[in-house]
């Protein structure tokens, strides 16, 4: 059984050796302290954390104000509120100005569960990624999300960085992480699987299952999503002739339609979309909406067998 | 840097200059804000002149006081007063709102002395709020300063912000309200009512200095006043005209958004000579 880590409690111990390393650092959050783990830092440096209560507005420009004095400012509250309580500040002050804040955002998704569809982000990444100067990463599991927090703190500029709220496997033998290349989890030319955040497990698990049925699927961690790694994607299309994007978030707007894009740019492959289709989430248990809203590892193989060709199969 | 301080008659005379040049600005590019900017001018102009400590040779020095327009769209006034106080040479004033530009049509960080963008209201006071801490954190004397616009507090986000400026106790911070009482479609008690303004700002910890925004003795006290309030955040709530300088644009709610023509200019700079 692989290791479980909330990626939120890597997110806070990542932020305590910052905040040992880098004495510039300072931490926002809105309320959520415990629920982002933003309070380990808060214990540590009490100086350097500033609680802004349930407003997400003040937050966000007064990051850009820490910013302008030279801080880098790491804030956080739930994806919801993060993305869309306070777009237009995101915006203006954030965005437009380039400033050095991170945005790290935790309970994406619909694996919140029980809490329903006012607090499942479905849209954050949309809403993130048109944003000029933003940077988004969305990574896997718990050691990613040290990576990505390190690599944030390392590059200058906005970023939106997207965890979630339940425990998650850790992935083994990713390789490497680098900020912008995405990571090749397996080899093989009949299909192409790109996926982001928890569905790298559900599309680990499905290429499994096919890989049993005699179809090699290349799976892709995109755990940057701006800037895309155009290449790795060119090389798929070319390669395998049809892509399956998953994520954890509606069909528009995000990773798939990032993808989307170039592909109908460059090089057009059929592209085939597993998330939540024009719907709000609901409560439950995280395993129960996935299957309902079609995100399981059993989704992705259905994907896969009904869009590869014959041939193939 | 210790700028050399002005006299109420020079800064009469120098509000004057800065009026001129924004009637200039404004008819050069043949859009923009006029009524706004003319209405803070003799508070910006003493703020710029008298009280702020900054280096326009080192528009970044780390101990610079820091000034944010929040009410982007009076940015004619600002590129003004950073031209006359030598953060950048006069003749860039006439580039105002043109392709290429480093004087967009609301701040933006290319121009010099200018720290944050702004144009989409009520976000102003969290950025100086930000600015506030982060000389906290870094044990700095630098003080904080944003021009709020009234129509403008009538944004959700001012609250947040007044609200946490107050509990954070932030006593380097001072902000200055153009209450000129007009906004774009109307009168601001017509559209949404903002009084009692001073009691507002009170409830939520704030020091309150209420002045007529014209007078420049009484603007000047009114800084020197905030320089010695502890634990808590100033607001200057200054009674202006909007156009003010202007008897044809004086209270006329139509020159909110609208150059003066040519015609309208020449006038303008004759009231103004």
């Amino acid at each position: 059984m692989a290791e479980q880590l909330y990626q939120r409690d890597v997110y806070g111990a990542t932020l305590v050796k910052l905040g040992l390393l880098d004495k510039n650092i300072v931490v926002l959050d809105a309320d959520l302290s415990s629920s982002t783990r933003t309070n380990l830092f808060a214990k540590q440096f009490p100086d350097r954390f500033f609680n802004f209560g349930v407003a997400e507005q003040n937050m966000m420009a007064a990051a850009a104000g820490l910013a302008s004095c030279g801080k880098t400012v790491f804030l956080s509250t739930f994806a919801v509120f993060a993305a869309g309580r306070a777009w237009d500040q995101v915006r203006v002050s954030i965005s437009y100005n380039n400033f050095n804040i991170k945005i790290v955002a935790t309970h994406a998704g619909i694996t919140v569960g029980p809490d329903g569809a006012s607090h499942q982000a479905l849209e954050d990444i949309a809403l993130m990624r048109v944003l000029a100067n933003m940077n988004i990463i969305v990574p896997c599991d718990g050691p990613q999300t040290e990576d990505a927090i390190m690599a944030a703190a390392d590059k200058p500029g906005p970023f939106y960085i997207r965890l979630g709220r339940s425990k998650v496997p850790t992935i083994e033998n990713k390789g490497e992480f680098k900020f912008g290349q995405a990571q090749l989890l397996t080899e093989g030319n009949d299909v192409a699987i790109v996926a982001c955040g928890i569905m790298v497990t559900e599309a680990l698990q499905a290429a499994k299952n096919l890989a049993a049925k005699g179809i090699k699927a290349r799976l892709i961690n995109m755990h940057t999503i701006r800037p895309l790694d155009n290449a790795i994607i060119f090389k798929a299309a070319k390669e395998t002739k049809l892509i399956i994007v998953c994520e954890e978030h509606n069909i528009i707007g995000g990773l798939a339609s990032s993808i989307d894009e170039v592909v109908a740019e460059n090089f057009p492959v059929k592209v085939i979309r597993v998330g939540v289709r024009n719907r709000f989430g609901q409560s439950g248990e995280p395993e129960e909406l996935l299957k309902e809203y079609n995100l399981s590892s059993l989704d992705i193989e259905k994907a896969v067998l009904a869009n590869i060709s014959q041939n193939k199969k | 840097m210790a700028n050399k301080q002005l006299t109420t008659e020079e800064l009469v005379v120098q509000a004057r200059q800065i009026r001129r040049l924004i009637i200039q600005m404004l008819a050069s590019a043949g859009s923009g804000h006029p009524g706004g900017s003319l209405s803070a001018t003799d508070l910006i102009t003493a703020l710029y002149f008298n009280v702020l400590r900054f280096n326009p040779g080192d528009p970044q020095w780390p101990d610079r006081d820091r000034f944010h327009m929040s009410k982007g769209h009076a940015c004619p006034l600002w590129y003004a007063v950073l031209a006359q106080t030598g953060y950048f040479p006069k003749e860039k004033l006439f580039t105002l709102r043109q392709f290429g530009s480093m004087l967009q049509g609301h701040p933006d960080r290319k121009t010099p002395g200018v720290e944050s963008a702004s144009g989409s209201l009520g976000q102003g006071l969290s950025i100086v709020l930000g600015m506030s801490l982060a000389a906290k954190v870094d044990k700095k004397d630098y003080r904080v300063y944003v021009l709020l616009g009234d129509g403008e507090v009538q944004e959700g986000n001012i609250w947040e912000a007044a609200m946490a400026c107050g509990h954070f106790a932030c006593s380097n911070l001072c902000a200055i309200l153009d209450f000129n009482g007009c906004q774009i479609d109307g009168r601001c008690e017509d559209i949404m009512g903002l009084e009692p303004l001073a009691a507002k700002w009170q409830a939520f910890g704030w020091h309150v200095i209420e002045i007529n925004g014209h007078d420049m003795q009484q603007i000047l006290a009114a800084y020197d006043q905030a320089k010695t309030i502890k634990n808590k955040p100033t607001i200057i709530i200054a009674r202006t005209v909007k156009g003010k300088g202007v008897s044809f644009m004086e209270g006329v709610v139509g020159f909110h958004g609208r150059a003066p023509t040519q015609e309208e200019a020449q006038r303008a700079l004759k009231e103004l000579a």
